[in-house]
């Protein structure tokens, strides 16, 4: 390889407004010609100091903030920090809730997916029709959420043992309907994308890294399954009752970016599996546990580290309690942001615009990286 | 000079159509705005959902996002704006030419929202920019936000061409591009822009507790 | 699965002698206990973990800080170490969550001390055996100000280059742009007060 000419070297600087970066990501990019020499992100567009305000305010006041980390998501955010606080607490949940909780945050997964396919095809210049597909799902599932919790997006529905309210009459069969209905949306999705002659040649062999290094980053989720490692949080550490539904964890073989796509249309037709299993068996009970403290409540002094495999990978919380009604110490481990640790190896010698293509594969929300 | 109404009227029942050139202009800008394609946070996802097929934007002329700033005439600020990303959203406006709009989506966007405790959130982005119209909510629906976009036709509608009170950008003595924050030790500065900003002068009454 | 942190230790104790470290325990419900490292021994701790054929933790999940101003707290909540004295001026610390994707175990607990919170808050980087903790080392760095000794691009990562504070520590005071509010309580009242002074007291 010839000796690269700083002279001839072009600094192109993608973001903070940007199409494709699907927020207000940026990257500082150097460029010999089309090549990619080197890329270094730059965060902290959206850095809202999420964590410093849950240190001044009591441990359910952070609730409604969690909705707005990963904002297309907020029912897995929820559920990973009110489980970090039952752990933190030693609080148990009532079958029914784990039954609503494991509900809810499958049709989230359902929304991420969908919404992913449609905003990957969107980064290869297929803006609109397939996010459009996507969208017009999301209503549906959004709708049902509405009917929950009361809000479309930041549900805030989660509680130290429970949930807020119980479903309503009719959800359940409502949210049956729309799983028997969701596969015909899959199946047109596919026959859109999967064949597609374009969508091949541009995501094959694209942004493929070793399976060990792709641990050693701390990659964790779809991307991780889609280099062929078998780690799912529901199946590697059952929380809630993940071990009682029947689904299997689909996984990639080389990691490029058409993997990570399929591995994501994949894992929505086991979500609809799970989904069956746990309309089908939902017990009747209470959906927060009767003792759970809404007020005054103080959890006793201790830490806690509680995860859970959110669509975009493993979301963690982090509590530290010195026995007030505040977190000592409030941290998310967010999974968008440790993904993107090895996105510039995932670049290097690649053209610009598989730069962008790589970036959308690892799907990332900067409500999380920044937070 | 005004408009003899009932003229007008039944001119046009003869199919002939009387306006002022005034109002000829402000139905065209008011009736095809592009807004800029540039979602900061929570707020643009639902942003999006106003453009897709449900809500579709479309029908009010506002479908058309550009990822330029140069062919863009609406900025709609969805999102938190942090004290990281101030300087560039002025650095945007200032980029895009006149006549531009601003509508601040979301309650982050209008006064820093739940975050407004952060050490790095800006209270809203009325500090540094000129607000045309604040859509509250967190984040608002999307019926919301075609709402706050029909305020604004019926605001670009109502605009003067000529005269005192003529529009902003009908002015040749206009402000022009708006001084860009600087990232200082602590905090950005200036922290607001006092052309376009100040402090609301309030007295805080305490005869009642 | 959580690790069998005592089996950990006395492992530990074995392959390094010369590396100082102590088991704290959590004395909440998680039961997730700790492992205290000295931090000139962290990256041998950290590289022994990771390869070792048996232990195989190769996935360095979350790295995070978390600032302990006061000694009256650390002696109450932080965990101090059996028999050492308690810490003065407090300090900072490094917490590291490790798991095994092939074994299945974790998390396995590490804390990392700084001696004081001004001068020597310095702690070398795990960056060359976990890659995992290239951004979020940077991320304690702008926040908190623990400097990595041996990270390959240290820099601020959320706020910008000029920024001079460490945000996330217990008293940082964050630039006073207050915005009016009509109802105003607590905190809130009080800056109020500061900057709009009442027109009647009764």
């Amino acid at each position: 390889m010839p000796e690269l000419d700083e002279d001839q070297l072009l600094h192109v600087s993608l973001g903070p407004q940007h199409p494709s970066t699907h927020g207000v990501f940026r990257m500082n990019v150097l460029l010999d010609g089309e090549t990619v020499v080197s890329l270094k992100p730059v965060f902290g567009y959206l850095h809202r100091n999420h964590e410093k305000i849950a240190e001044g305010i009591t441990y359910l006041s952070s609730m409604p903030f969690t909705d707005r980390l990963d904002y297309i998501c907020p029912l897995t955010n929820n559920w990973a920090y009110a489980q970090a606080v039952e752990k933190l607490a030693g609080i148990e949940v009532p079958e029914r809730a784990e039954y609503i909780r494991v509900i809810t945050a499958e049709l989230t997964r359902l929304i991420n997916h969908s919404a992913f396919v449609g905003f990957f095809l969107g980064d290869m210049g297929a803006w609109g029709s397939a996010l459009m597909y996507a969208f017009r799902e999301r209503e549906k599932i959004l709708d049902l959420f509405e009917d929950l919790t009361g809000a479309r997006m930041m549900s805030n529905y989660m509680r130290f043992g429970g949930c807020r309210n119980d479903l309503p009459d009719g959800w359940a069969a409502k949210a049956s309907v729309l799983v028997n209905e969701f596969p015909r949306f899959l199946d047109e999705l596919e026959n859109l994308v999967t064949g597609n002659e374009i969508l091949i040649a541009r995501t094959q062999n694209i942004g493929a890294l070793p399976k060990e290094a792709l641990i050693n980053g701390g990659i964790t989720g779809p991307m991780l399954r889609a280099a062929g490692v078998a780690y799912d949080i529901r199946k590697v550490e059952p929380y809630g009752i993940y071990d009682r539904f029947k689904f299997r964890i689909p996984l990639g073989t080389t990691g490029d970016c058409y993997d990570r796509l399929m591995i994501r249309l994949l894992e929505l037709r086991e979500s609809l599996a799970i989904l069956r299993q746990a309309l089908d068996q939902l017990p009747e009970g209470a959906y927060i546990h009767p003792k759970a403290k809404i007020r005054n409540f103080k959890p006793p002094v201790g830490e806690a580290y509680a995860r859970i495999e959110s669509p975009k990978g493993e979301l963690g919380f982090y509590l530290i309690s010195d026995g007030s009604a505040k977190p000592f110490r409030y941290r998310i481990r967010p999974p968008s942001f440790i993904n993107l640790t090895l996105l510039e190896d995932m670049c290097l010698g690649l053209d610009l615009a598989d730069v962008v293509l790589i970036l959308g594969s690892i799907d990332i929300v900067l409500g999380e990286v920044d937070r | 000079m005004a408009i003899d109404l009932k003229l007008a009227e039944d001119l046009k029942s003869q199919g002939v159509h009387v306006t002022s050139f005034e109002s000829l202009i402000n139905w065209g800008r008011a009736s095809s705005l592009w807004p800029l394609q540039f979602g900061l946070a929570c707020c643009a996802i639902e942003m999006i959902a106003a453009t897709m097929a449900k809500y579709d934007m479309a029908r009010f002329g506002a479908e058309v996002f550009r990822p330029s700033p140069r062919q863009a005439d609406l900025m709609i600020v969805a999102g938190t704006v942090t004290k990281k990303m101030a300087p560039q959203v002025v650095r945007l406006y200032n980029q895009m030419a006149e006549p531009k709009y601003v509508i601040a989506m979301g309650a982050c966007a209008i006064s820093g929202g739940p975050f407004k405790d952060g050490y790095n959130v800006l209270k809203g982005i009325d500090r540094f920019i000129p607000v045309d119209v604040s859509i509250p909510g967190c984040p608002p629906r999307p019926e919301a936000l075609l709402h706050g976009l029909i305020t604004l036709r019926e605001q670009i509608a109502k605009e003067k061409l000529l005269g005192q009170e003529r529009a902003r950008h009908a002015d040749p003595k206009g402000p022009g591009d708006l001084p860009v924050p600087e990232f200082g030790a602590h905090d950005i500065e200036p922290a607001f822009n006092p052309d376009v900003w100040n402090p609301p002068s309030f007295t805080r009454d305490v005869s009642e507790s | 699965m959580t690790p069998d942190l005592p089996a950990i230790f006395t492992r530990l104790r074995a392959e390094l002698p010369a590396a100082t470290l102590a088991h704290l325990r959590n004395p909440g419900p998680s039961g997730q206990d700790s492992l205290l490292v000295a931090p000139a021994c962290l990256v041998a701790v950290c590289q022994f973990l990771h390869d070792s054929a048996d232990l195989d933790f190769d996935l360095l999940s979350n790295v995070t800080g978390v600032d302990w101003p006061d000694p009256a707290l650390t002696d109450a909540v932080a965990l101090p170490a059996e028999g050492s004295a308690a810490a003065v001026g407090g300090f900072l610390e490094v917490v590291y969550h490790l798991y095994s994707t092939s074994r299945r175990v974790g998390p396995l607990v590490l804390r990392a001390r700084s001696v004081d919170r001004a001068e020597q808050v310095h702690i070398p980087s795990v960056v060359a055996v976990y890659r995992s903790a290239e951004y979020q080392e940077r991320e304690i760095f702008d926040l908190f100000g623990v400097k990595f000794t041996g990270h390959p691009d240290l820099r601020r990562i959320l706020m910008w280059d000029e920024f001079l504070d460490h945000p996330m520590r217990k008293d940082y005071l964050a630039p006073d742009d207050y915005q009016y509010e009509p109802t105003p309580h607590d905190a809130v009242l009080e800056k109020a007060k500061q900057h709009y002074p009442a027109t009647s007291e009764s």
